[in-house]
């Protein structure tokens, strides 16, 4: 979001009233909820493709010599073998081991990453990282978010329709890598990377290059169904995979331990920042844990929705994190943070829907994964 | 947007059909719209008292929450079971299959729209 805190429109903002998009703000963007359908376009990403204008996500990047040591200093997880053309995810961490974001880092060069933050932290991440960086002379922050619009083309049938616009050996690009090649005669990083629980790409261009692409990759995919997908159905899409969102289910009272994102928690790796929390942390256990859960009784438990351990419980034990209908497994599902003695599969336990104490069961993250070949 | 002129409308986009001497409620085709694919109704029980513009209920898409209101008042005579399982038919036929409750009272006196006066509401709220 601008200073002012005007609403921005992306490069495609054409493109999605034409298509029907309903428009919503979101992170200080007018982007589309969903075109027709919020269940059709979850399904053409699950079963063909769909794709995205994902515009408002932020591109940081760090860069000089001391890149490398200063990604380290910032982010849990560990950087230091990446090769060029790699992506990581991980987070951005606080003293306290909780989440500044969460963030795909990409190697562009031996002292350059650039990092893909969520849109509405984008400001709160350059300014951490800036003041991180202010005493040291080896190592920019830059903000290049403007300079980016970002397309993704998610589903199995994504590589298939994306080969058709690049010289690129797409077959050869693996997962969480990267190239900078060019899609539609359109200069392009084209990262296979997600946030659908699919196959997919995640398309960096110049903005106005971008409604362009977008039509090319619909005029391709068009004999396939492919559909363009909204906010809507990137939420349940990532929902479904168990792909957390910050500001629901991580934050900065959380720690990727208790998130459940122990993997990219690594100490074989010097000092960084929140480092000893973590440490503490996984010696002695978390006190709670994300997990997923799904209704037994009838209702849909939302964001926001009280948690209580037994029925009867006066004060909430905790709030539920994410929660909706899902479209692929037909089934009212949530994320919550429990205590950790509640936290096994098959626990019983109550959301608070209007008043009334329904049912729910702690169940496996993520709900959904693709059968990979 | 369809708005059959037999109907009465509230301005929260219920609509009320005089049935004897009771009256059945829906929302209407735009509310559908609006929503998007209803995947769970909430209902009130039979027997329940409601005045008017009193949450009689919940409809439930995949992204969002939306209360019904009563657009009379009255008691609670009938709910339409069968969207427990098919709460697809508010969407599909919201004027038909898609009713929502029925309530004993008359809408006579309400401060009810016409289909004309709806359609106005309409061009109103989204100018």
């Amino acid at each position: 979001m601008s200073e002012s805190g005007a609403v921005a429109k992306t490069s495609l903002y054409e493109e999605h009233l034409a298509a029907g998009g309903r428009m919503v703000e979101f992170a200080g963007f007018e982007l589309p909820v969903q075109y027709t359908s919020l269940t059709d376009e979850h399904y053409a990403v699950r079963t063909r493709a769909g794709l995205f204008d994902v515009s408002h996500m932020g591109e940081i990047v760090i860069r000089g010599p001391g890149a490398l040591e200063f990604v380290q200093l910032v982010s849990c997880n560990d950087h230091q073998k990446m090769t060029i053309g790699r992506a990581q995810y991980t987070g951005i961490m606080y003293p306290e081991g909780t989440f500044v974001d969460d963030t795909l880092v990409h190697k562009m060069a031996d002292d350059e990453y650039l990092l893909v933050v969520n849109a509405a932290n984008r400001h709160k991440d350059f300014t951490y990282l800036t003041e991180l960086a202010a005493d040291l002379d080896d190592v920019d922050v830059i903000d290049l978010s403007d300079d980016y619009a970002q397309l993704a083309l998610q589903g199995p049938l994504a590589e298939e329709i994306l080969q058709q616009l690049t010289p690129e050996d797409l077959s050869e690009l693996k997962y969480y890598r990267f190239i900078e090649g060019s899609v539609a005669g359109t200069a392009a990083i084209i990262a296979r990377t997600g946030y659908t629980g699919e196959d997919g790409f995640e398309l960096y261009l110049a903005p106005s290059d971008a409604p362009r692409l977008w039509r090319a990759i619909l005029d391709r995919g068009q004999s396939h169904d492919v559909l363009p997908a909204g906010l809507g159905a990137r939420d349940t899409l990532r929902f479904e995979a168990g792909m957390s969102l910050y500001g629901n289910d991580i934050d900065n009272t959380t720690t990727p331990l208790e998130a459940g994102l122990g993997w990219i928690v690594k100490f074989k790796k010097g000092d960084y920042i929140g480092r000893d929390v973590l440490e503490l942390q996984k010696e002695e256990g978390v006190e709670r844990k994300l997990i997923g859960f799904e209704m037994q009784d009838r209702g849909i438990a939302r964001h926001g929705y009280p948690v209580l351990l037994t029925e009867d419980d006066a004060e909430p034990a905790s709030y539920v994190t994410s929660g909706t209908q899902s479209p692929t497994l037909g089934k009212a599902l949530g994320m919550a943070y429990l205590p950790i003695e509640a936290t096994e599969v098959g626990t019983e336990f109550f959301v608070q829907i209007r008043n009334r104490n329904a049912s729910a069961r702690v169940i496996e993250l993520p709900f959904y994964s693709r059968k990979k070949n | 947007m369809s708005i059959p002129d037999e109907l009465k409308y509230g301005r929260s986009h219920e609509w009320v059909k005089t049935v004897g001497d009771s009256v059945v409620v829906g929302i209407t085709h735009y509310a559908q719209d609006q929503l998007g694919e209803v995947v769970y109704v909430e209902l009130p029980e039979v027997g329940n008292t409601f005045g008017v513009g009193d949450e009689l209920g919940t409809l439930e898409s995949v992204k969002a929450v939306s209360e019904f209101l009563a657009p009379i008042a009255g008691d609670v005579l009938e709910v339409n079971e069968r969207l427990e399982d098919e709460p697809n038919l508010v969407n599909d036929d919201p004027y038909g299959d898609g009713w929502l409750v029925k309530l004993s009272g008359s809408a006579e006196g309400e401060d009810l729209l016409d289909a004309a006066g709806y359609q106005e509401f309409l061009d109103q709220e989204s100018a």
